[in-house]
């Protein structure tokens, strides 16, 4: 039997990472090319980033983007919280199955529907399309990635210590936000970090959810990219790169952090 | 439908019980909230969808007829139902555009689903493989890439493979080539964008289905004599069945209705029905043409859809 790695898997990692990667890469040492010319180097150079700053349209549609996925992620997290217990917690109620059908249909739903009958909802009850609309389509489908990730968590959770906070007098209200939540709470935290950044790069959706006035990122950047590749959007993705992956490394490190003192905590008091 | 929700609380104020939580009008709160959001937001789309496939197009505002209102008559209500047709669906079969689009929809899809296993199963099972102390990093390098917009991650493919782009000046320093490749705006562009942006969906749960296998039955097929190659179609394969169904299902279903990838990577060749559906809406301004669309799209994708969801549900009850 071969334990440890075999060249045939030292070989398919490298190969396999070097393919998810090298793109990206790529991607972020041509948006320091001085020249215009995404594909031919010419030195060092930042000034595409300095050019950032002077598109105002860009730095508008950012602003949009990050107010529309605070809002919506923060949204979305208690939604989605509020999902995932009703899924763990509530066992059988009537209309359980529909509950949960709609709770995973968004997760595999073509984005393409999603905006569609959004939009035609929207348009039937008359509602004025912009800013609001696509925070509400971002709820729609953030809260469901919220509540997998929650769900998750809530299924391996131990439940004496509620029981015994219940069983000491505390009302259910105060036991769930202080014992409930905090054991919960790494996996709320992903879940907006999850939602966050769906909002953030969502292309389809925002499109159909939109009217005349708000303009995201993705959009403005899916609509220069039809023009063509130039290295002021290489700088845009560049950055957007660049604070996914220090959210993203910044949350599993905080995560994993929590979990180490727990298992700490939980070794103490059987001590 | 949110009668179901409202499900008189009880009083029962039995302090000693412990699913005390359970009890009281804050109970139904709980539920009716994200209930109430999904009622809303998601599935009485789809009714206005179903309803305006079944209408016609009208050069007006919204650009279709009829338009129903609440404050219609029961007659004029009766009249307006009348009018709803199936014609656009009749058009959707008598137009070859849209029967292509599904069909081709559909192969670029499965297609693409078996490339990214035969891309991703190597790479699962070396991760499976790597020392213990590995695994989370390497855990972590397929997840973030998810994590980095779609769009951007489709848009760096773009400068790799067009004509005057990375790869053709990099076949041709190496010498390979002479004259550059054109791989943009074709099929094959679009097929490794797909296999590109899925990837991470389906190592994910081939690793973790890989991963949680038990060592020791290799370790006897070894000693009962197995050579290695063996071993692993008899045993490791077969146990990795669920991955590769899990995996399977969240790379094809939505790339059936994948949109930025052919747009951005194919050409006119590529026909998708995402991007169909797109047209149809945003160029052809034909929303009832385009509702039938997504409905037929639905269609295709339900039975997917639910094995998919009934697996996943399988896996919550064994966890």
């Amino acid at each position: 039997m071969r334990k440890g790695l075999s060249p045939f898997n030292v070989v398919s990692i490298t190969v396999g990472f070097l393919f998810l990667y090298l793109p990206i890469l790529l991607l972020v040492i041509y948006s320091f090319n001085e020249s215009r010319l995404v594909t031919v180097w010419a030195g060092f150079s930042t000034k595409w980033y300095g050019a950032l700053l002077e598109n105002q349209g860009l730095m508008d549609a950012a602003w949009v983007t990050i107010k529309v996925a605070l809002i919506s992620a923060s949204a979305s997290t208690v939604l989605g919280t509020l999902a995932a217990l009703t899924l763990v917690r509530y066992g059988r109620f009537p209309g359980r199955t529909l509950f949960s059908g709609m709770v995973y249909a968004p997760l595999v739903m073509p984005d393409v529907i999603l905006g569609l009958s959004l939009l035609l909802m929207f348009v039937a009850i008359n509602l004025d399309r912009g800013f609001w609309t696509i925070i509400i389509a971002h709820i729609t489908f953030g809260m469901c990635y919220v509540a997998v990730v929650v769900q998750s968590r809530l299924l391996s959770f131990d439940r004496d210590l509620e029981e015994a906070a219940l069983d000491l007098g505390c009302p259910p209200f105060k036991v769930f936000f202080q014992i409930t939540l905090p054991i919960i709470l790494p996996s709320v935290i992903a879940g907006w970090m999850l939602a966050f950044t769906l909002s953030l790069d969502d292309l389809v959706i925002a499109s159909f959810a939109t009217g005349p006035g708000a303009t995201t990122l993705p959009m403005k950047i899916y609509s220069q990219v039809r023009l063509g590749v130039t290295p002021e959007i290489n700088a845009v993705c560049t950055i957007l790169i660049a604070l996914v992956t220090i959210g993203v490394i910044a949350t599993s490190l905080i995560t994993k952090r929590q979990e180490v003192s727990r298992q700490r905590a939980a070794q103490m008091a059987e001590q | 439908m949110s009668d179901q929700t409202a499900v008189p609380a009880s009083d029962d104020t039995d302090t000693t019980d412990v699913l005390l939580a359970k009890r009281g009008p804050a109970r139904w709160f709980v539920v009716a909230i994200p209930y109430l959001w999904l009622l809303i937001f998601f599935l009485a789309p789809f009714l206005i969808v179903f309803k305006l496939s079944l209408s016609e197009i009208a050069v007006a505002i919204p650009p279709y007829v009829p338009t129903f209102d609440l404050t219609d008559g029961a007659l004029e209500m009766w009249g307006k139902i009348k009018q709803l047709s199936f014609e656009n669906y009749i058009w959707l079969t008598s137009d070859a555009l849209y029967i292509r689009s599904y069909v081709s929809s559909l192969i670029v899809a499965v297609v693409s689903t078996c490339l990214i296993l035969l891309v991703g199963y190597p790479v699962a099972y070396g991760m499976t493989r790597a020392p213990k102390a590995w695994r989370p990093t390497l855990v972590m390098l397929v997840i973030l890439p998810f994590w980095t917009s779609f769009l951007i991650r489709v848009y760096a493919w773009i400068g790799i493979l067009k004509k005057e782009g990375l790869l053709n000046q990099f076949l041709m320093n190496v010498g390979v080539i002479s004259d550059p490749l054109t791989i943009l705006n074709t099929n094959i562009a679009v097929y490794i964008g797909m296999v590109y942006s899925y990837l991470p969906f389906m190592i994910l749960p081939l690793y973790a289905s890989l991963e949680k296998m038990d060592e020791s039955l290799l370790e006897a097929a070894a000693d009962l004599g197995s050579p290695p190659g063996r071993a692993f179609w008899q045993i490791t394969f077969p146990l990795s069945i669920p991955g590769v169904v899990a995996g399977s299902f969240l790379c094809f279903i939505p790339i059936v209705g994948e949109f930025v990838i052919p747009d951005l990577l194919g050409g006119s060749e590529t026909l998708m029905i995402g991007k169909t559906l797109w047209v149809e809406f945003f160029s052809n301004r034909d929303w009832p043409v385009a509702s039938a669309v997504a409905i037929i799209l639905l269609l295709v994708l339900v039975i997917p859809i639910v094995l998919f969801q009934n697996s996943l549900a399988k896996q919550g009850e064994a966890d």
